[in-house]
This record gives structure tokens, sequence and C-alpha cells, in this order.
């Protein structure tokens, strides 16, 4: 088993993007990575792309090849393969491109994240992410995604005394930071007042506590660690990567304040890098909604379960707290094109450890996580990266 | 129409009549029912038996659509749970004939035959069940 | 009929009402004075999700919950509604499947306006008499439209009641039937319409009440009985005005048809009315007590039948399921835009 690093990062704006078709979007992120990268194209081994539902948002599967082919790949014959794990599917096809070279088959492994999701009326952006959720058994009878998510809030709020303004303080944290990152979605602050008075989305989630519908790419090179010195002087190595699954519906999950899928993908990944939660410096967790947010950071070992919803109060989970949570804006505010997320958090750690991210920059950090969620947390993947 | 009918039909003994079933080795009951126990997995196989549910639980969480799918708009703002049944396994299902401000965790429910939703105006109709307050025998 | 008759009833009224009065004033009229006329002071209203089959499967559930027979010894089920949620699709099949009496079951739903859930009745009394099946379950169920600001608007309703039939520990013994029918085009509802119409008086003294005294005076004819032998009589009721009205004219008092009288609280359940008026009935008879039925669908017919109560009324389990009293107080108050948006008069594609 090889390290692995990442040799080179590259993302489009986040938003509502009429200009940019789904090809022309991975296409700029991929060149603005393999530019980044030091590499040429002769050095790529193979393509991992994530999108989670291509198929409903502009009607094309196969999105392997056709990504191949849009980034002008396709004389060259290389492997291209789509990956889906729902909102995970970004991480889920980082995950893959690290197995693929550290189990010694590629070398240099370019992957992208895409989602093209206003090409379709708002309802069935909203249904085509419905489908993350049991589809027989809990959107059948009428449950909506954010809905999920809210009865997980409902019974947190009801176990831990969470409450209303724990979950609207996150929303604000997040826009606070994504005002200061040039690609995000959203650049601009909210108020609490704001957040807590938004509409109603399902009890008690209102508006500002869901993250938008969004379209963009993400795209990173990743390379063996051996190697990486040969095409960038910048490399952030790969030291941990974990995967779990858990069951589809909600109601059938052992807790349900709990993302079981979380603990066991974070301790995968702490185990393999032979540290503890309290070892990282900042994280990028998948803020779907304000309640994942208080979720992730417990259930990664950050705070205890239960004391999320106070993570901000507490001041760790702020840019000039103990632990930033979210520098990018997070979901709510950078945005989330589904299969881009996943990839597009592996760049802001990346930028984080370069230095690079500029007026969002965490002072001396050393080691950063990326959280990636699939559905109601039937699927996570976790990263972890330092830098070389 | 989008047609699932197939889809539809094939889970009506769960939709209807809440048919879940049991393992023999280990009596763990599952609903919806498996095809085999994850716990007592291959001892499991050819073990599962048939078992129907009595409906009545417990609500775990809720909470309350405002934003629903086009095949639910006329219902909003509408009440949707996780529920514990009696036996163990949880549903996802809406609660009906009570005010939205009195449902609670913790309350009791049974289970009721309503419209879930339809294909359209000349699709099939889906039925299926709902919960609501518990009606105690006097 | 050697001792075939009724084995349990359930019944099921949607919780939702709104007063005539809140109606009235929508189309610029006079509540009071249409509830002192009609004698409804508010009507039942479906939920989106409650429909014919919701209502029959809830009453056919409640008459399994109060007996001990097994729904597959269950050999027929015949439905009779107006408001069959498909044209082409039987409400009797969804029950079927959702009580477990399928597949060896005889089924076929029924259309005789508000008539057709007594035609249910008599059919499944015929099959058990001749000895074709063991046990039949009878359901008359409605949803009922109006056409906005049409007199029928106050009082078209939803309710339904169902009633397993057979010869074992039989609670009421259905002693006579008789049917009185001719072609009397009062009501009706072409098809593919949405709304029916009707012939405004002609639906009285020709239809109604013509229908109701010619079937109910062959039946005591057949029957040798008078009208003070009975405990209580049931009329259709398609206002509250002309079932007292008919009660009179025939020689019953108010306080015979006084139990079965549902209209003033929930308006007419169609082909729901006269049955659930029978369960009403029937959650307060005792041993002993005779009671006349007669129900009357436009087109036009009207049903009757001699029931006498048996010993076996005591060891039926009523309290398993709620009754018709249970039901007409629990409720809850809808506006006339939340009546329009549930009752579909707020199409749009």
């Amino acid at each position: 088993m090889r390290d692995v690093a990442v040799i080179g990062i590259g993302l489009t704006k986040f938003g509502e993007l009429w200009d940019k078709s789904f090809r022309q979007l991975i296409s700029e992120a991929g060149s603005k990575a393999i530019l980044d990268s030091g590499i040429s194209g002769a050095d790529i081994d193979a393509m991992y792309i994530g999108s989670m539902s291509s198929g409903r948002f502009v009607g094309q599967e196969h999105v392997g090849a056709l990504v191949a082919d849009a980034s002008g790949f396709s004389h060259m014959h290389i492997p291209a393969t789509r990956v889906e794990g729902a909102c995970a599917s970004g991480a889920l096809a980082v995950r893959e491109g690290y197995l693929s070279i550290a189990s010694g088959i590629n070398d240099v492994v370019v992957i992208g994240g895409i989602e093209k999701m206003n090409d379709v009326a708002g309802t069935t952006a909203t249904e085509t992410l419905q489908t993350a959720a049991d589809q027989e058994w809990e959107a059948f009878f009428g449950q909506t995604f954010p809905g999920i998510y809210a009865t997980i809030a409902t019974r947190h709020m009801h176990e831990y005394g969470t409450t209303k303004e724990d979950l609207a303080k996150v929303a604000v944290k997040n826009h606070a930071n994504g005002a200061l990152n040039p690609t995000a979605q959203y650049q601009r602050e909210i108020t609490l007042e704001k957040a807590l008075n938004a509409t109603m989305v399902a009890y008690p989630l209102g508006l500002f506590d869901c993250s938008p519908v969004t379209d963009g790419a993400a795209s990173v090179v990743l390379c063996a660690a051996e190697k990486a010195k040969q095409f960038s002087d910048k490399p952030v190595k790969i030291i941990g990567s974990g995967q779990a699954s858990d069951t589809l519906a909600l109601h059938a999950r052992r807790d349900i304040c709990t993302l079981d899928a979380t603990v066991y993908a974070g301790k995968m990944a702490y185990n393999q890098a032979k540290i503890q939660p309290n070892d990282i410096d900042f994280a990028e967790v998948h803020d779907c909604f304000t309640i994942a947010e208080i979720l992730a950071i417990e259930d990664l070992g950050f705070v205890k379960k239960g004391e999320g919803g106070k993570a901000i109060d507490n001041k760790i989970s702020t840019l000039d707290g103990s632990k930033p949570i979210n520098t990018s804006g997070g979901l709510k505010s950078k945005g989330h094109p589904v299969g881009a997320t996943g990839v597009a958090q592996i760049v802001e750690v990346a930028l984080q450890l370069r230095g690079e991210a500029d007026k969002r920059q965490v002072k001396d950090v050393k080691i950063g996580l990326a959280h990636n969620i699939g559905g109601s947390g039937a699927t996570c993947v976790v990263h972890i990266m330092e830098r070389m | 129409m989008k047609s699932n009918v197939a889809r539809f039909w094939r889970e009506i003994p769960q939709r209807y009549n809440l048919i879940g079933n049991k393992c023999d080795s280990c009596e763990r009951i599952f609903f919806p029912p498996r095809e085999s126990c994850p716990y007592c997995r291959r001892k499991s196989i050819g073990k599962m038996k048939d078992l129907k549910l009595n409906g009545k639980g417990e609500v775990i969480s809720y909470t309350i659509i405002h934003v629903a799918p086009e095949d639910f708009e006329k219902q909003v703002p509408y009440p949707v749970a996780v529920i514990k049944l009696d036996e163990g396994p949880k549903v996802t299902a809406q609660i009906v004939d009570c005010d939205i401000s009195n449902v609670k965790i913790g309350m009791k429910v049974e289970s009721t035959f309503r419209r879930i939703q339809e294909d359209g105006y000349i699709g099939a109709i889906y039925y299926g069940y709902k919960f609501k307050p518990l009606e105690e025998v006097k | 009929m050697e001792d075939i008759g009724i084995i349990s009833y359930g019944a099921n009224i949607p919780r939702f009402r709104i007063k005539v009065d809140d109606i009235a004033s929508v189309w610029g009229k006079n509540g009071k004075t249409i509830s002192n006329g009609l004698g409804i002071t508010e009507k039942s209203v479906p939920g989106i999700d409650q429909d014919t089959a919701t209502i029959s499967v809830e009453s056919a559930r409640a008459a399994l919950k109060r007996c001990s027979i097994n729904p597959q010894e269950i050999g027929a089920i015949y439905i009779g509604s107006e408001s069959h949620p498909y044209a082409v699709k039987p409400t009797g099949t969804i029950v079927g499947e959702a009580i477990g009496a399928t597949p060896d079951l005889m089924v076929a739903d029924y259309e005789f306006a508000c008539k057709a859930g007594t035609a249910a009745i008599q059919t499944c009394t015929a099959f058990v008499k001749a000895e074709m099946i063991k046990y039949g379950l009878a359901i008359g169920a409605d949803t009922s439209q109006a056409a906005p600001g049409d007199a029928l608007e106050f009082s078209a309703s939803a309710g339904g009641a169902a009633f397993i039939i057979g010869k074992e520990n039989i609670i009421a013994q259905i002693n006579h039937t008789l049917s009185f029918t001719t072609d009397t085009p009062d009501f009706w509802r072409r098809a593919q319409r949405k709304y029916p119409s009707h012939g405004g008086r002609f639906t009285g003294g020709p239809a109604y009440f013509k229908h109701i005294s010619n079937s109910a005076l062959r039946l005591m004819e057949k029957s040798n009985t008078k009208p003070e032998d009975y405990n209580y009589a049931i009329f259709h009721q398609p206002n509250g005005k002309f079932p007292i009205n008919i009660a009179k004219k025939l020689g019953f008092s108010f306080d015979q048809i006084k139990q079965g009288l549902m209209v003033p609280y929930i308006g007419n359940t169609y082909s729901g009315a006269s049955l659930v008026g029978l369960a009403s009935v029937l959650d307060v008879a005792k041993p002993g007590d005779r009671i006349i039925l007669t129900s009357y669908g436009s087109g036009a017919g009207s049903d009757s039948f001699d029931i006498t109560i048996t010993e076996n009324m005591n060891n039926l389990n009523r309290k398993n399921a709620p009754l018709v009293s249970d039901m007409i107080k629990n409720k809850e108050y809808i506006d006339y835009g939340t009546y329009a948006k549930l009752t579909d008069i707020l199409y749009w594609e």
C-alpha cells in the first residue's frame, strides 16, 4: 500500500450558472486542476467522476466516458468511471481514485465532481435529491429530504436541548465564512434574525437551514506520494481514508441522532492516519442542513454527543475557534452541486494546508479533514490530509 | 402518467396490511420483510416467516412538512413521523386526524388506511398506511 | 328467512365538518333559513386522503374487530357507491385485499344512487341463503359530490357502513326484504360529468315519497306488521325533513326514527345514508328490538328490510370499534376555502 497525495486542485464558481453546461463546467474544473498539478495529459492513468444524478438533471448517463471526452482524452482512451453515492458521490470518486493509486495500479488519477442542477424545474431538482432517500418506505409516504433531516433535528432538540437558535447560528457562521470565499454561491453575511424568521421548509428547518440548489464542478489530481514532487512543489498527503455505509431509511438506524456511518468512516480514517480527533486542526463537513453540521462534529469526535449545538457559542467551530468548521462557507453558503461537493471539500482542505486560503486562512494548520455524506447518512466518506 | 403500477402492486401486503416477517432463528421481527436476517444471515435462509403487525406504535420523532413534493402539495402543512411499532420495527408515515400542535414525541398512534398518492388524474391510486392518535378502548 | 342476518357491523365518518351557515354565506344566502329548511346543521367532508375505498376499508375493519370471524371465509364483497374511486376497477378488490379476504372471493361494485349499499345487503343475503358463501360483506359508502352553489352542496357528504352477513351468531335477523323499483329520472349524473343534476321538486312526491311508502307498506304487509310493532325505523335521509315527513305519513313517531337520523349532524352520505343510520341503531339496540329499514335510490328504487335483534347482540364486542355517536363527536371544522380545496372544486393541472 502506497501513500497518495493531492497535487492539483481546481473548481468553478458555484451558483446558478445559466451560461455553463454540464460539459463546460467539468472541463473547466478539470483543466484548472491539471494545470495546477504540473502533470501533462499523457501522465493521466485514469479518471473517476462523481455525479449523483446526471440522468435526471441533464438526461445524460454514461458520464465517465462523457467527461473523458469533454476533457479531450478520448483519443488516449483512458479508463473513466462514474461513481455514485448520492451526495457523497464526489468523495467516493476521490476514494476510488485513492484506492487505485494506493494499490499500485495507477500512478496519476484525475478526480472530477459535477452537478448541473438548474437545467430542470425546482420541483424536479427537489424530487431528484429525494432519490437519495428510501423511495419505497420514506418518499412514497410523503417524507421529503429536508423532512428527514428535520426529523433528526426534532429528536436532537428533544434529547439534547439543541435549539432553533443553535441551528440558525450554523447558517450565520457559514455565511460569514462564505462571504470570504470568491467561488462561493452566496458571498454575503446573514443575520440571526433573518435565519430564524425564514420560510418554514420542514419544521424545525427553515429556508436558511437548507443548502441551496447549485451548479458547479470541482477537480483534484491525485498522485503516488513517492512521485508527487516530480510534478508539484506543494503536494498534500492523504494520511487517512475511510468509508462506511448504514441503512438507507432514517427510521431503520440504530440511533436517529447519530450518523453511525460518520463514526465508522471517521474511525477508519483516524486509525489509518494513527491520529485522534483532537489532532484535526480544521474540517470541511457535510452541512446539507444546519443539523447535519451539528451531527458531523459530534460523530467525528470533535465534541461530545449532544454538544454539537453549542460549538459556536463555545468558540470551537467558528473561523477563529479552536477547530474551524467549513471555512469555505460549507454547503450552505458555498453551494451544494451534489456530485461536486465531496471533491470541493478536498480542494478547500488542500488550499488551507497550502496556506492559499486567503481571507479565510486559518493559521498554523497541519492536518485537515473532509467529511462527505450520502442521503441521510447511508454513505459516509472521510479523508484526512496533511502537509507534506 | 408515470406508471409505477407493478412496483406499487408488489408492496400491497406491506402497505395495506403491515405484513412484515420474523426470523425463526433469532425471533427478530422486520418491516418491510427481509429476504434473510441481517444477524443470522445464512442460518435464516428459508426460515423467514410472514407476520402481520398490529399497527400500534409510538412516535419517536417527527417533522411538519411545509414544502412538499407535487403529489402532496394539497396537504401542506402535514406531519411526518418516525414511528416505533409495538413489535419493534420503525416506519416513516404521516400523522392524521389530529391537530398539528398535538403531535408529540412519545404519543401513541395506530395505523389507518388512506390514499397516499396517485399517478396524476389518469393513473392508478396508491393506498397505504398513515397513523392517527390511538383511541383507547373504553 | 331462517336465521340469516347481520353478524357484525362497522361505520366510518370522516372528521372534517363544514357548517351549512358557512356554505350559505359564500353564496349570499341566509344560513339559518337554509339550516331550518333542510334540517341540517353541518356535513362531513372527506380529507384529501379519504375516499370511498378508505371509508369502506375502515368500516369493514371495524366490523371485523367486533366479531371473531376469519376474513378468509368471507365469500363475497359488494360495495355500493356513487363515488367509487375508479369508473373502471372495483373498490371491492381494494377492500378485499385490505381485510385479507382474497383470493377466494366474489366481488363486484354496485351503483343505484343512494340505495346501492342496501342492494349489496340483499345480494349477500341471497348468496348466504343459497349456501354459496359462508359470509358476505355488504358496504354502502360515498364521498358525494355536489356542484358549488347548488342546493345539494348543503347536504352532500361523506361516510359509510359495512355489514357482515351470514348464518352463525347473527345479531340481527333479516326476516324479510323486498324492493319497489320504477324508471323515475328524479336525480342523475351523466357519465364523465363531475356533478349530478336533479329535477328540483320532482325529487319529492313522485320519487322519494312514492317509492319509500310503497316499499315500506309492501314490506309490512309481507311481514304482517304495523308501524307500532317496530322499536326503530330508518329511512333514507337526503335532508332532515323528508324522513320526518315520510315517517309521519306512514304512521311512525319521531321517537322511532330519532336514533337512525344522522343527516342533521353529518349531511347525506348517499349510499352510506340509511346504512350509517342502521349502524347507529345497532349501536344501542337490544335483543328483541324490531327494526324497519327503508332505503331510497334515485332512478328510482327503495329497498325495505324487516329486522329483529337476537340474543347474540349481547355477545358482540361493540366497544372494539368507534360508535356512530363517537364519530359524530370526533370532528374538526373547516372553512369554505379548505372545503373547496379538499373537494377538488379548485381543479388545476
